[in-house]
């Protein structure tokens, strides 16, 4: 671990923030060019350098010839979800959903596509929407082990732990120790039970049929339980571990730079999230890195102008899956309390994970919102609730 | 089970991060007149996936490799891009093709140009790009018509979306909508034809199978008054429920319904099964006019924030048009009842004319064809 940097009186910076970002949400379009000549590289695409992205690419080619084949289509889908969720990027989801498309409409959804629409669902935040259709699934096949998994993780985003452990107790008998293990140990750590559920979770045995994939989310959730609880070596050893299985993983990054950002080592953050400037939840971390950095300061004005403008194209496309991330711009990066307090509520309406309550916490506590304070005090005492950056104000914010 | 399980854990259990900026296109449209000026942006990945542009498949699309994509860029986007005004389509050409850098990437940016054949308040767009490709991508319209700008968001499930309209202010608008009202009934040769038929008799009275000139102005104007009241109560309400998408009915049928409608208006004088009850067939077939009404303000696109100004701007319009049709009508009607003339050439020819006219409407639009060029490709 570094050293703590210095936290940097923010006013300068908001200042120069508040400038650059209202060019950036000025409707100045540059003027279109042409380019100097036709060597010049314009885009790299994602599938550059990642044979699983160039695979789905060929795979999708192959659906193209005959896009009603249920052995084309599924594969597809689960690796364009796949892919979505470790990079971060929709059109991805967008691809996933394309190739389910011909089975989706009517009444009768296979299985396998009604699964894979609910994580669409769930990737869109329509989590409502995605537990309708889990229910409809494990109502017709109650030992379908991913979709208790996949319902369990839904219900414990919107904060229903009893039930989503229900399921994970279910899958005891349908999966390794160690995939049900892992899906207890989050609801059980947000609902009074994070010593147990964080001892029962390494103390699951590994298998040899765990893949990568599942050792790695075991390691983050566990990493997530240890720096609730306090125990911050511990949940850096977790991190690292995990990082060494899946060093490409978006969710895991943001998860270890938010740890990192609590610890006060914005420099490492900043190292660690170099290349991602274009994963807007990343360059949101990025961007409170680079703030608390007295070199950093040109790369933090752009971030920053970068972070108000996608801000801004989401709303423009009526998206509202960003609230969170967007609480936090405005609050940690802009410093409109009242803005970020606004979006926080709206957000904590959808969804409640630890990470949604915090910045419900911490808008209200600058906004001076008696209101939201209330609302998450006793969502703390309802669900004894154990969370170290909950109980102080971290540092350097 | 187990082991596909354990693949697909992760992909499907975490709450995926998706926080890359999502596939958007950004089309400006400004208008001046009856010409259309705009860029549209297509981010390249978007272009790539839809049309393949990294020729060499080494991952990086160059200048050379979108340059020599230009007609093939240029003939996917326009098809899947049509605007139209008071239901006309404004045709689209491409003049241009250069690049531009959004905060997620390269963009090619389309020069668009158009002309607009008919005025109408609104704009309709028409925006399918990457549809059934990509579900997730969005077209992000800014529409600038007399120094406002308007937005709006195409989706998957919303690709027609009408733009503009409210720009003058609310009295301008209301009285655009009025005229548009008169414009359609005069123009449309079926409303006008059915009511004349159902008013054509107004100033006779039929007598031992014969129509003789009716007596009094007083009796004529209350039967002109009794028809023309209940047609515009009738088709009023279905034009309201239709504009509203209360109800909705197929407009073929519809088109075809009405047809029929005049042509039964028109035998009806010939061979009278209703003489004097003629405003019960107004009602009833009026409701099927209403339908009519309200998909040529479809055609014109309602502004969504002021739809109920628009409708009872345009439903006074034709009301006004149609009053001024009767205004017209009936004095010379009135006039001219006794004569040979007006029973024979009149109401005689002008009704078998009508029938057979409406006929031909009937089978076009049942059919979906056209009979003249049926007839005249033998």
């Amino acid at each position: 671990m570094g050293s703590m940097e210095r936290a940097i009186p923010p006013r300068t910076f908001l200042a120069a923030l508040g400038l650059a970002s209202a060019l950036a949400a000025a409707p100045a379009p540059a003027e279109p060019f042409v380019p100097a000549s036709d060597a010049v590289v314009l885009e790299s695409l994602p599938e550059k350098g990642d044979p699983a992205l160039a695979a789905l690419r060929r795979m999708r080619a192959d659906l193209a010839t005959n896009p009603l084949d249920p052995a084309r289509a599924l594969p597809v889908a689960r690796l364009a979800l796949d892919a979505a969720r470790t990079l971060g990027d929709p059109r991805f989801l967008g691809q996933a959903q394309a190739a389910l498309a011909p089975w989706l409409t009517g009444e009768n959804v296979p299985a396998p596509m009604l699964l894979l629409r609910a994580t669409i669902r769930q990737s869109q935040h329509e989590f409502a929407g995605a537990l309708v259709d889990l229910d409809r699934l494990l109502a017709a096949r109650p030992a379908y082990a991913q979709a208790r998994l996949t319902r369990a993780s839904v219900l414990t985003v919107v904060g229903r732990y009893a039930d989503a452990r229900r399921d994970c107790a279910a899958l005891t008998r349908l999966a390794s120790p160690l995939v049900a293990a892992a899906c207890d140990a989050g609801p059980a750590s947000l609902a009074g039970d994070a010593d147990a559920a964080y001892h029962a979770l390494l103390a699951a045995p590994r298998r040899a049929s765990d893949s990568t994939e599942v050792r790695e989310w075991a390691l983050t959730i566990a990493a997530e339980i240890a720096a609730r609880r306090g125990d911050f070596a511990g949940a850096e050893g977790h991190f690292k571990a995990a990082r060494a299985l899946a060093p490409r993983d978006a969710y895991l990054k943001g998860a270890y730079a938010d740890f990192l950002l609590d610890r006060g080592c914005a420099r490492e953050v900043a190292a660690l999230l170099r290349d991602d400037s274009r994963n807007d939840g990343l360059l949101l971390r990025l961007a409170l890195a680079e703030a608390r950095l007295p070199d950093a300061r040109t790369a933090y004005e752009t971030h920053g102008a970068d972070l108000a403008a996608r801000f801004d194209a989401a709303r423009r496309r009526g998206d509202s899956m960003h609230r969170r991330e967007e609480a936090r711009f405005r609050l940690d990066v802009q410093g409109d309390a009242s803005a970020a307090v606004a979006l926080a509520r709206a957000n904590w309406s959808v969804q409640r994970e630890p990470a949604d309550l915090r910045i419900l916490i911490e808008a209200a506590r600058a906004a001076d919102d008696a209101g939201a304070l209330a609302m998450a005090a006793a969502w703390i005492a309802v669900n004894r609730l154990e969370d170290a950056a909950l109980a102080a104000p971290s540092p350097a914010r | 089970m187990k082991r596909r399980l354990l693949l697909l854990a992760a992909a499907l259990v975490c709450a995926p991060a998706l926080a890359h900026k999502a596939s958007d296109a950004y089309l400006t449209i400004e208008r001046a007149g009856p010409t259309l000026a705009g860029r549209l942006d297509i981010a390249l990945r978007d272009l790539d996936n839809a049309i393949g542009l990294d020729a060499n498949a080494d991952g990086d699309i160059t200048w050379g490799e979108v340059r020599v994509r230009a007609t093939a860029i240029t003939a996917y986007a326009l098809p899947r891009l049509a605007m139209s005004s008071a239901g006309v389509r404004c045709p689209l050409v491409a003049t241009e093709l250069r690049i531009d850098t959004h905060t997620d990437g390269a963009y090619a940016v389309l020069t668009l140009a158009g002309t607009c054949p008919e005025r109408g308040p609104t704009l309709t767009l028409d925006y399918r790009l990457f549809e059934g490709i990509d579900p997730q991508h969005r077209g992000l319209l800014n529409f600038i018509d007399g120094g406002r700008s308007h937005s709006a968001v195409f989706t998957a499930d919303t690709p027609r979306r009408s733009v503009g309209g409210e720009s003058a202010g609310p009295l301008a608008q209301f009285a655009t909508y009025a005229e548009e009202g008169v414009f359609h009934i005069w123009s449309g040769f079926d409303h006008v034809l059915f009511l004349l038929s159902l008013l054509l008799p107004a100033v006779l009275v039929r007598r031992n199978g014969a129509w003789v000139a009716c007596d009094s102005l007083r009796a004529a104007t209350l039967d002109v008054v009794k028809v023309v009241t209940a047609f515009t109560v009738a088709h009023s309400i279905t034009l309201t429920l239709a504009a509203l998408a209360i109800v909705e009915l197929p407009s073929r049928w519809v088109e075809s319904a009405i047809a029929l409608s005049v042509v039964l208006a028109a035998l009806n004088n010939l061979h009278p099964i209703v003489a004097n009850g003629r405003w019960v067939a107004a009602f009833g077939f009026g409701l099927l006019h209403g339908f009519g009404f309200a998909g040529a303000l479809r055609g014109l696109g309602l502004p969504t924030g002021s739809l109920a100004l628009s409708l009872a701007g345009f439903n006074l319009g034709v009301e006004a048009g149609q009053l001024a049709i009767v205004l017209v009508f009936l004095p010379l009607a009135f006039l001219s009842r006794s004569t040979w003339a007006y029973r024979r050439l009149a109401l005689g020819g002008g009704s078998i004319v009508t029938a057979a006219v409406a006929s031909t409407w009937l089978v076009e639009r049942a059919f979906d064809t056209s009979v003249f060029s049926a007839l005249a490709a033998r």
